[in-house]
C-alpha cells in the first residue's frame, strides 16, 4: 500500500507540474513562488526540528561501547569505538557521518541445520548508502554552478573528475550513474528482501521515488530533452539574488525537475531524511565513556524515596542481634 | 518441561506474514510471557494501579484513562529523554538491526526485529505526537492506542533483554534498549509489570535484596560458604557485614549468595579477599549489586540502589567493590553517578594492596572486582596455580551489559588466561562488542517464559556448541549472576554437558592461599585433576 501511494503521489506530482506549465501557464508559481517557499519551509523546519531535539535533555550518558574501554595503562583502549575524551568522539562521529562505520560491521546471519548458526560480513548495504550519499553530495555541488557566478573553481574541478570518462556531448557525469543506480539498489532491496519490505512504509517508499524521479528528470533534461541551460542560469540566478525572472526558452521538464525538488526540501524536516542532523545528536554516539571518572549532569534528577537504614533496622533489629550483626540503635 | 526437543525449536521460519504487521495482531502465546506482577509487590513500592490480572485472560483490568495516562507518560518522556525522542524519529528502517536480535534469530518472529518492536510503539508515537502521523494517520506509519496495541507492546517490550546488540550495528545508534526501558516505564504506569520483575523489585526494597533474603539468613549462608570453604581449604575465612571503618564496601549481585554456579564465585571472592587480608565489609542492608528496578522505571533503579550509597556512607567506607554482574554494571557505570554523584564522601579508589590508582573510576568510586583482580595479578600478588584448573577447558562469554556499556573487555580475558590452561575463544561474531545475550537478560529469565529464553538463547549456546565441538569446551564462563543461571539453562538444552563458571570460582581454584592444606577438590568439592582418588 506505501509502494503504490508513494509511487503516485510522485507521478502526480509531476502530472500537476505539466498542467500547470504547459496548460495554465503558471511558471511564476512553479519557477519562483514554490522554489522559494520551500526553500524557506525546509530552512525553518530543520532549524525548528534541531532546537526541538536539542532542547530534550540528555539525562544519561548512555555510549553503545563498541571496544576495549579505558582502563589500565597496561590494557589497549579502543580509543575510538570507545572514546574516554573529546577528541575521541570527534573521531568516532567523524567516521560515523563520513563513513557510515556501525553500518559497516554489518553481518548477515544464517541458520542451517544441525542447527548451525552462521554470520557473515555484508557490506552492500553500506556501499549502496555510501555510494547514493556521495553521489547526492557530488551533484548538489556541481548544481552549485547554476547559483554562483562566475563559476568557482573548485566546483569546475569537481565537474572535471566527475566527467573525467568523457563520453560524447555533454558530459556523462559518473555520478549521475552511481546515483541512479543506487537509488535503483535501496528500492529494490526494499522490495525484495521480505524482512525489508514487511517493515518499509509510505514514509520509506516516498522519498526513494521522489529523490529517483529527481534524478531521472535530470538525466531527462541534461541528455536527451535538451533545455535552455542560459535561461535555467538566469532564472536560478534571479532566484538566489532575490530578483525572479522567468525566461520563457525554458522546457516544462525543467519545472517538473525543479518542483520535485521543491517537494522535496518541504518533506525533508518532517521526514525520516532528518536522520542527516538527528545522528550528531545520537547520544550512543556522541558521548565520551567515562562515567565512572566524570560525572554527568541530569537536569531533572531528582530525589527519591528509598527504604532507609533505619526502616530496615527497626524491622530486622531482633534477628539481626540474634545473628551477631552490628546494630544502630539496642 | 514441555519444551519441544532442540531440533524443533531451531526449525526456524523468518518469512514475515503475508498481512502487514499493523494488521496482524500479536498471538499472546504460553511460553513466551512471564506472569503478570503481583499486587502486592507493586503496593510494596508504591507503584501505580496495582491489581490482580492474567495475561491469557480478555480483561486485563485496566484504568479507565489508561489511554491518556499512557499517552501523557510518552508525551512528558519525549520531553525528558533526548534519547528516546531521536530514536523514534530518526529510524529509516533500512533493516541492518532486524538479524541482529537473538529473540529474531532464535524465533523468526517479525515483530522481534529490533526495527518493528520500536515500530509498535513509534506508530502510537507518531498518532498522538506528531501532526503528520495526527492528520494522515496509517499512511504516515501511524495508528490507534488500541488494547489490542498496548498488549502487542506489552508483549514485545517483554522480549526484549535490553542487551543493545542492535544499537551497535545502527547506523545512528538507536538503541532499542532505550525503548524498550521507556516502554517498560510506560506500562509500569498502568501496574503491567511482571512477576519477575515486581517480586525482587519489592523484596530489595525491604531486604536489600532481590532473593529476600533477610540479615540473618544471609550471615547462615556466609557460615555455610566458610564451612565449605573449610573443608576444601582448611582455612576459615571470616567475612564481615555491616562493619563500619572497613576501607571497602563489597557488593555483588545477591543470585551469587543463593543459586549454584554463583554461590562458587562468592566462594572465590571469599578466598581472594581473605588472602589479600582485605579491610572490607559486606552489607545486609545494601545487599544486592543488580538493579531489577532498572528493568522497572529509570525511578524505581535509583530507589533500590540509593541503599548502596546510603551505606557506604554510614559505614563510613572509602570506595565500593562490585561484583561480576552484567545489568548492574550498566547501571553503575552508566547510572550511578549521575543518579547519586558528586559522591564527595568517599575517596578516589586505590588497590590497597598494589597502590593502583583506579583512574576510571576517580569520580564514582566504584571498581569492578575484575578490574581489581586483574590489577593484582599483573603486579604479581596473586600465587595461582593453573594446573588445578585443567580439567575445564574454559571459553568466555561476555556479558552484554559490559561489552556494550563499559567495552570490559581484556579484564576478564587477562585473569582467565592467568588462572586456567586452556581457554578458547568462540567466533568472532559472537564475542566481545557483538556478544550475544544470553536469551534471559533484563528480568527475562523466569520458568514460565522458557521456550523465548531458549530461543533467545540459541545464538549464544550455537557458538558454545562450536568451540565445544572444535577444542572440547567444557565451561562457559562469564562474569554475571543471570548468566550464571540463565546460561546453565539455555546450554543444558542446546548443548548438554557444558557447565557454567564465574570468573572468580577459576580464581578461588587457581589461588594457592597461605597455610592452606594440600587441595583435593575444587569449590564445588569435585576432585581436583589428579585427585580423583584422594
Amino acid at each position: 500500500m506505501g509502494l503504490i501511494f508513494s509511487f503516485f503521489t510522485v507521478v502526480a506530482l509531476g502530472v500537476i507540474v505539466f498542467i500547470g506549465v504547459k496548460a495554465a501557464d503558471m511558471r511564476y508559481l512553479f519557477g519562483v513562488i514554490i522554489p522559494y517557499a520551500a526553500f524557506f519551509a525546509f530552512l525553518i523546519g530543520i532549524i525548528y526540528r534541531i532546537l526541538q531535539w536539542a532542547r530534550v535533555p540528555v539525562p544519561f550518558r548512555i555510549p553503545t561501547t563498541a571496544g576495549q574501554g579505558k582502563s589500565f595503562p597496561w590494557i589497549k583502549q579502543n580509543t575510538i569505538d570507545n572514546p574516554f575524551t573529546s577528541i575521541g568522539v570527534i573521531i568516532r562521529m567523524t567516521l560515523e557521518v563520513l563513513l557510515f562505520r556501525s553500518l559497516f560491521r554489518n553481518t548477515r546471519a544464517e541458520l542451517r541445520d544441525g542447527p548451525k548458526l552462521s554470520y557473515g560480513s555484508t557490506k552492500w548495504l553500506w556501499l549502496g548508502g555510501l555510494a547514493f550519499h556521495y553521489a547526492f553530495l557530488i551533484i548538489l555541488i556541481r548544481h552549485l554552478r547554476f547559483f554562483l557566478e562566475p563559476v568557482p573553481l573548485p566546483i569546475e574541478i569537481v565537474e572535471a573528475l566527475d566527467g573525467f570518462f568523457q563520453v560524447g556531448a555533454p558530459v556523462l557525469y559518473i555520478t549521475n550513474l552511481i546515483f541512479l543506480g543506487a537509488v535503483t539498489f535501496l528500492f529494490l532491496r526494499r522490495v525484495v528482501i521480505p524482512q525489508v519490505r514487511y517493515i518499509s512504509l509510505a514514509a520509506d517508499y516516498f522519498p526513494l521515488f521522489l529523490i529517483g524521479a529527481i534524478g531521472v528528470t535530470g538525466v531527462l533534461m541534461r541528455y536527451f530533452l535538451k533545455t535552455d541551460v542560459v535561461g535555467i542560469k538566469e532564472l536560478t540566478m534571479g532566484l538566489i539574488t532575490f530578483s525572479p525572472v522567468i525566461p520563457q526558452t525554458i522546457g516544462t521538464i525543467f519545472y517538473i525537475h525543479l518542483f520535485l525538488v521543491s517537494a522535496l526540501f518541504a518533506y525533508f524536516p518532517m521526514s525520516k531524511l532528518m536522520h542527516m542532523a538527528g545522528v550528531f545528536l545520537s547520544p550512543t554516539r556522541n558521548l565520551a565513556n567515562n562515567n565512572r571518572a566524570v560525572m554527568h549532569v541530569n537536569p531533572w534528577n531528582y530525589p527519591v524515596k528509598a527504604h532507609t537504614y533505619d526502616e530496615y533496622e527497626d524491622e530486622f533489629r531482633n534477628v539481626m542481634k540474634e545473628a551477631g550483626l552490628p546494630v544502630e540503635k539496642e | 518441561m514441555a519444551n519441544p526437543k532442540p531440533e524443533e525449536l531451531a526449525r526456524i521460519e523468518y518469512k514475515p506474514p503475508k498481512t502487514g504487521w499493523m494488521d496482524t495482531p500479536a498471538e499472546i502465546r504460553k511460553g513466551m510471557f512471564c506472569h503478570a506482577g503481583k499486587s502486592k509487590s507493586l503496593e510494596y513500592v508504591g507503584l501505580p494501579n496495582p491489581r490482580q490480572w492474567t495475561v491469557m485472560e480478555e480483561d486485563w483490568k485496566l484504568p479507565e484513562n489508561w489511554q491518556e495516562i499512557f499517552i501523557e507518560g510518552l508525551r512528558e518522556r519525549v520531553n525528558k529523554f533526548r534519547s528516546f525522542r531521536l530514536f523514534l524519529d530518526i529510524c529509516v528502517r533500512c533493516g541492518a538491526c532486524a538479524d541482529k536480535c537473538h529473540f529474531y534469530i532464535g524465533g523468526g518472529d517479525p515483530k522481534n526485529m529490533p526495527v518493528l518492536r520500536a515500530e509498535l510503539l513509534r506508530s502510537v508515537y507518531r498518532k498522538y505526537c506528531t501532526t503528520s502521523g495526527k492528520i494522515m494517520g496509517k499512511i504516515a506509519g501511524a495508528r490507534e492506542l488500541t488494547v489490542d496495541v498496548l498488549k502487542e507492546i506489552w508483549y514485545y517490550a517483554y522480549q526484549c533483554t535490553e542487551c543493545r546488540r542492535c544499537s551497535l550495528f545502527c547506523p545512528y545508534g538507536i538503541d532499542t534498549a532505550e525503548i524498550t526501558i521507556l516502554a517498560r516505564e510506560l506500562l509500569n504506569l498502568l501496574g503491567l509489570n511482571i512477576d519477575w520483575i515486581a517480586g525482587p523489585v519489592a523484596n530489595c526494597y525491604r531486604t536489600g535484596n532481590h532473593l529476600g533474603l533477610q540479615p540473618h539468613t544471609i550471615k547462615d549462608t556466609f557460615d555455610m560458604f566458610a564451612d565449605d570453604l573449610e573443608t576444601f581449604t582448611g582455612i576459615r575465612v571470616n567475612p564481615t557485614f555491616n562493619r563500619k571503618g572497613a576501607e571497602i564496601l563489597v557488593v555483588v549481585p545477591s543470585g551469587d549468595f543463593f543459586a549454584d554456579p554463583g554461590t562458587y564465585t562468592t566462594m572465590g571472592e571469599l578466598l581472594l579477599f581473605h588472602e589479600l587480608g582485605l579491610d572490607y565489609t559486606w552489607s545486609t542492608y545494601a545487599s544486592e549489586g543488580g538493579d531489577f528496578g532498572f528493568f522497572t522505571s529509570n525511578e524505581m533503579a535509583k530507589r533500590l540502589h540509593s541503599k548502596i550509597y546510603a551505606e557506604a556512607k554510614r559505614l563510613k567506607v572509602k570506595w565500593i567493590l562490585g561484583g561480576e554482574c552484567g545489568h548492574m554494571w550498566r547501571v553503575w557505570h552508566q547510572y550511578h553517578n549521575t543518579w547519586f554523584g558528586p559522591m564527595d564522601f568517599l575517596e578516589e579508589p586505590v588497590s590497597p594492596i598494589t597502590g593502583t590508582k583506579f583512574e576510571n573510576a576517580k569520580s564514582n568510586k566504584t571498581v569492578h572486582i575484575c578490574e581489581f583482580t586483574s590489577d593484582l595479578i599483573k603486579n604479581g600478588k596473586l600465587n595461582l596455580d593453573k594446573s588445578r584448573n585443567d580439567d575445564l577447558v574454559v571459553t568466555f562469554h561476555d556479558s552484554c551489559n559490559t561489552s556494550r556499556g563499559m567495552g570490559f573487555l581484556e579484564e576478564p580475558r587477562y585473569i582467565i588466561n592467568n588462572v586456567c590452561n586452556k581457554f578458547y575463544e568462540m567466533p568472532p561474531n559472537t564475542i566481545r562488542e557483538q556478544t550475544f545475550c544470553c536469551g534471559s537478560g533484563s528480568g527475562l529469565n523466569a520458568s514460565e517464559n522458557m521456550e523465548i529464553r531458549l530461543r533467545g538463547g540459541l545464538p549464544r549456546a550455537n557458538a558454545v556448541k562450536h568451540v565445544v565441538q572444535k577444542y572440547g569446551v567444557n565451561m562457559l564462563s562469564c562474569i554475571c549472576a543471570i548468566d550464571r543461571a540463565a546460561l546453565t539453562a539455555s546450554v543444558d538444552y542446546w548443548v548438554p554437558g557444558t557447565r557454567v563458571t564465574g570468573v572468580h570460582e577459576m580464581v578461588g581454584n587457581a589461588l594457592v592461599m597461605k597455610g592452606e592444606k594440600k587441595r583435593t577438590t575444587n569449590l564445588r568439592g569435585d576432585p581436583l585433576p589428579g585427585m580423583e582418588g584422594e
